[in-house]
């Protein structure tokens, strides 16, 4: 059984969702801010399974089922999104797509 | 788990998610954000959720990964001579990033009492039964307390799947 404390794993996520937080910060190319996204909603995923483990509650586990479905669809549509952004602009850079900017 | 090994796997999981934020060429951000969602599975077999780690494994390194990767080389993108924001705009992020990390870990070392169980007063994790986290309970749960929703999530994979066709779809005109 494990002998490592509940709170190294809530930790280690917090951890590796500022890291994505970051990258949506500091990255131009919008392909990269959407990985980032991806590892964000990997670290909420760690932080559910292992209160799931600490508490003996399924319930963890299958709000993880979900999130997995939704970033599915949002990597499908947001991929969509964009290349049309790509085919019109020629560019996925963050910086040059300010036409929605105040 | 002995603690040693779970540092190791912890500093190989954040080296590898830093690679992902930091690497200029986004196909290597890309198989990076791979290596980060198999060392995640293994996270998950080392907390009693066998399911997850393979979902884990076959949804997203097996599928999104692969999405990404395919509109990445569809894009054909050229080389960036500037991956990264302005200095200014890093140290800020690089500021915001260590308070909220700061917040989040003063939160999470003292969780909330979520629950009256023999661990919750520990912060140890106690013994869980065999099947615990195995297909059959997670479906138990799913199919039952869960039913509505894992039913409307069939309808937003619809919508997701039509979406994204229209979406990506070039212009009849």
């Amino acid at each position: 059984m494990t002998a490592v404390p509940i709170s190294w794993y809530l930790i280690l996520g917090a951890v590796l969702f500022t890291i994505g937080t970051l990258g949506v910060l500091i990255r131009r190319n919008v392909i990269v801010i959407f990985l980032s996204i991806e590892v964000m909603l990997n670290a909420v995923n760690l932080v559910f399974v292992s209160l799931s483990r600490h508490l003996h509650s399924m319930d963890g586990q299958v709000i993880v089922f979900f999130v997995m479905t939704v970033a599915a669809a949002e990597a499908a549509v947001g991929l969509a999104i964009i290349i049309t952004v790509f085919r019109n602009r020629q560019t996925v850079n963050v910086d040059e797509l300010n036409l929605l900017r105040w | 788990m002995h603690p040693v090994l779970f540092l190791i796997l912890a500093a190989l999981l954040i080296v590898s998610a830093l690679c992902v934020v930091l690497q200029p060429s986004p196909v290597r951000s890309a198989l990076s954000l791979v290596v980060t969602l198999f060392l995640m599975a293994v996270t998950f077999l080392l907390l009693d959720a066998q399911l997850v780690a393979a979902l884990q494994v076959v949804v997203y390194a097996g599928a999104i990964v692969v999405l990404f990767l395919f509109v990445i080389m569809l894009l054909n993108l050229r080389d960036e001579p500037r991956a990264l924001a302005r200095l200014g705009t890093q140290a800020t992020a690089l500021v915001l990033g260590s308070l909220f990390l700061l917040a989040l870990i003063r939160f999470l070392v003292t969780p909330p009492k979520l629950s009256a169980s023999a661990s919750a007063a520990t912060g140890m994790a106690t013994p869980v039964s065999a099947d615990f986290g195995s297909a059959q309970v997670l479906a138990e749960r799913l199919f039952t307390h869960y039913l509505l929703a894992f039913e409307v999530t069939s309808v937003l994979l619809l919508v997701a799947i039509i979406g994204a066709v229209v979406l990506a779809k070039r212009k009849l005109v």
